[in-house]
């Protein structure tokens, strides 16, 4: 543990306390406590809030925010580990290589009876602990009698669902119900194989595992907002309403939403089909360099925002070892990977971007499917 | 009149006498030796363990401390047997698994057991469901506890499904040589959801009728499929034979919808789900148990591919 102090990373943060975490807190925190001026119906806030079906969306925030910070915290503890032994072969030969503690003598394996056996025994009771509190002060929501002809508004999925509900505003419902879904399934499941980076498997590490990890939270996090997005925001007729914004039953909304090609001035279908066609495709192409060019980013640093030439130093150099992860990815790997990627993590945001800022409808317009 | 003995009382009384004394003495002594039979026997059920009756329960006795028993305790239980002997030392904290595959594990059991108590007390039938629903609410003891623990049992489960798939991303848990379970994973926590998503509709009020309506209303628009998706009208489809009208049997969420979402939830759905499971815990085993904390791997020592 002798040259710790050479890490760069200590240096920077001896260096200034405002750190790239610290400041996003900050900012985080700020723009609560401002937006909590602009609130003007704490009442209908709350009633959203304390919604006994959505008691677990609120819970599940603080857990997401907790259980990454857990994640993160020791992924940083292992990261540290692993420079030290990377700098010192001597003692990477000899180390246990955990950051849990360890002494010769000690035992590496415990039996199950009794250290794990108790351990679920303890946890079993403490859920069940919290099970019966929660059902004791909280009653299950029960309306009144379906009824086909009183719609309600909103009628809204279960929370676990809205993330869907709400990408049918973006997509048609084949798209947002049915592709989707598929795709983000089937996009889980070759999660592992294209995953070409032996390291990092079984212990936490942010370092080793930094594109996998960031494309992974991605995903999570988006899907978390959606479901934010859906319960606190969307009110009746699905209208976008800021948190603490009176919900109005009889809002218009007065966008124009249009096509693409529209603003492009092309009438023509076989026009449409064309420029749609040319759109996604270059949209493809371009989604392709940008998960390429990210793939082989260094490590992101939080002052890069203010260095210009620092910045671009680091958008034009390709990291070593990601380099050398990309290269033991196979093709096959490769595309997969590019198409899951591009289909589901970038399209959405990019369509949410376009519809909620530019009232852009649809991109691609053909007589059969509008994407 | 009282028969003549022959023999005089005198004679009779010492020969009895003595043979009396002599079986009191007799019965006095098996008294005694019963007792101490008896004390020996007793002393040996303050071990529990040793009878024959925790033997042929247990197999083994659990409370002994040398290694074996311990391993076999885990071995030799139906229960149990899915863990290993012996597990790696720092998997056994919390701060590593947070413990989330096994509360979904737990949660799935309290579901299943407050699941078929409801099921006593629910008809699956327009107009007597929402009934069901008000006396297990009002008229049946404990019957809004169950119901609420079923619910929040239900909600809970899908948050550490969740966070059990964050964590093994965290960790690279499906790194080989568990890819494979990771699917294994991906499909229960797809089933997970539409476990949930079937019982929404179960109360057959007018949440979870809507509910149901929003999200089969998205089957419509299924591909080749759906009456309203790509291409599913140039092959056929109408309300009354795409994939939504399978699901809800029928075009619209009716009765035969409530039968079927009934059904999905509490045979279909958990019977694919144990499946699923029990390919899912076999598999953590035979992939060589818990992933970590494994010891940390350098750059320098990632092995060259092979051409």
């Amino acid at each position: 543990m002798q040259n710790v102090e050479e890490f760069e990373d200590f240096e920077e943060r001896k260096g200034s306390w405002l750190t790239g975490g610290r400041a996003a807190l900050i900012l985080v925190v700020l723009a609560l406590v401002i937006s909590a001026f602009f609130v003007e119906d704490w009442h209908q806030l709350i009633s959203i809030a304390t919604k006994p079906d959505n008691i677990p969306i609120v819970a599940l925030i603080p857990l997401v925010i907790f259980f990454t910070w857990l994640g993160m915290k020791q992924a940083r503890a292992n990261d540290e580990l692993a420079e030290h032994l990377q700098a010192d072969p001597q003692l990477a030969k000899t180390h246990h290589r955990k950051t849990q503690p360890w002494r010769p003598g000690w035992a590496r394996e415990l039996h199950v009876w009794p250290y794990l056996i108790r351990i679920e025994f303890l946890a079993a009771i403490i859920v069940t602990v919290i099970l019966y509190v929660w059902s004791i002060t909280l009653n299950a929501p029960l309306e009144e009698p379906a009824n086909p002809n009183l719609t309600m508004n909103p009628s809204k999925a279960p929370w676990y669902f809205l993330g869907l509900q709400e990408m049918l505003v973006y997509f048609d419902p084949w798209i947002a119900g049915v592709v989707m879904p598929s795709l983000l399934i089937v996009g889980l499941m070759v999660f592992p194989y294209v995953d070409s980076n032996p390291l990092g498997n079984g212990y936490y590490s942010w370092r080793q595992r930094r594109f996998a990890v960031s494309m992974f939270l991605w995903g999570f996090f988006m899907w978390i907002a959606l479901i934010i997005i859906g319960t606190f925001i969307r009110g009746p007729g699905w209208i976008w309403f800021w948190p603490g914004q009176r919900w109005d039953h009889n809002a218009v909304v007065y966008d124009r939403n249009r096509d693409l090609h529209e603003i492009f001035g092309i009438t023509s279908m076989p026009g449409k089909l064309v420029f749609g066609a040319l759109v996604v495709g270059g949209f493809y192409f371009v989604g392709g360099l940008f998960f390429h060019w990210l793939m082989k980013r260094s490590r992101f640093k939080f002052r890069y925002l203010f260095h210009p030439r620092e910045f671009l130093h680091w958008a034009k150099t390709s990291d070593e070892f990601e380099s050398k992860i990309l290269a033991r990815t196979s093709i096959l790997q490769y595309l997969t990977f590019q198409f899951f990627a591009i289909t589901v993590l970038l399209a959405f945001p990019i369509k949410l971007i376009l519809r909620l800022v530019f009232t852009i409808k649809y991109v691609w317009v053909t007589p059969w499917f509008n994407i | 009149m009282e028969p003549e003995r022959p023999d005089g009382p005198d004679v009779k009384t010492e020969e009895g006498q003595s043979k009396a004394t002599a079986l009191i003495e007799k019965a006095r002594e098996q008294g005694l030796a019963l007792r101490d039979r008896a004390k020996k026997e007793f002393e040996g059920y303050k071990d529990p363990q040793q009878t024959q009756l925790w033997k042929s329960i247990f197999r083994v006795s659990h409370d002994r401390s040398d290694p074996r028993n311990r391993s076999l305790a885990v071995l030799s239980n139906v229960f149990l047997h899915l863990h290993p002997a012996k597990i790696n030392r720092d998997a056994t904290r919390y701060s590593f698994t947070w413990g989330m595959g096994g509360i979904t594990f737990y949660l799935f059991i309290v579901l299943t057991f407050t699941g078929v108590l409801l099921m006593y007390y629910y008809h699956p039938v327009k107009g007597a469901a929402f009934r069901d629903i008000l006396y297990l609410e009002h008229d049946v003891p404990f019957g809004k506890l169950l119901r609420n623990m079923h619910r929040w049992a239900a909600h809970l489960m899908i948050i550490t499904t969740w966070l059990h798939m964050f964590r093994v991303v965290l960790t690279g848990s499906y790194k080989r040589p568990r890819e494979f379970n990771w699917c294994v994973g991906v499909v229960l926590l797809v089933l997970t959801m539409l476990l949930s998503f079937t019982g929404y509709l179960l109360p057959d009020d007018q949440l979870g009728f809507w509910a149901v309506t929003v999200g089969t209303n998205m089957a419509r628009a299924t591909p080749i499929f759906g009456h309203e998706g790509p291409f599913g009208p140039q092959l056929g489809m109408t309300p009354y034979n795409d994939v939504r009208f399978g699901l809800l049997g029928g075009s619209i969420v009716d009765a035969n919808a409530l039968l079927r979402s009934y059904i999905w939830h509490c045979i279909g759905i958990p019977l694919v789900a144990s499946i699923f499971m029990a390919v899912h815990f076999w598999r953590i085993r035979k992939d060589g148990g818990i992933s970590g904390p494994a010891p940390v791997m350098l750059e320098s020592e990632m092995k060259a591919l092979k051409k």
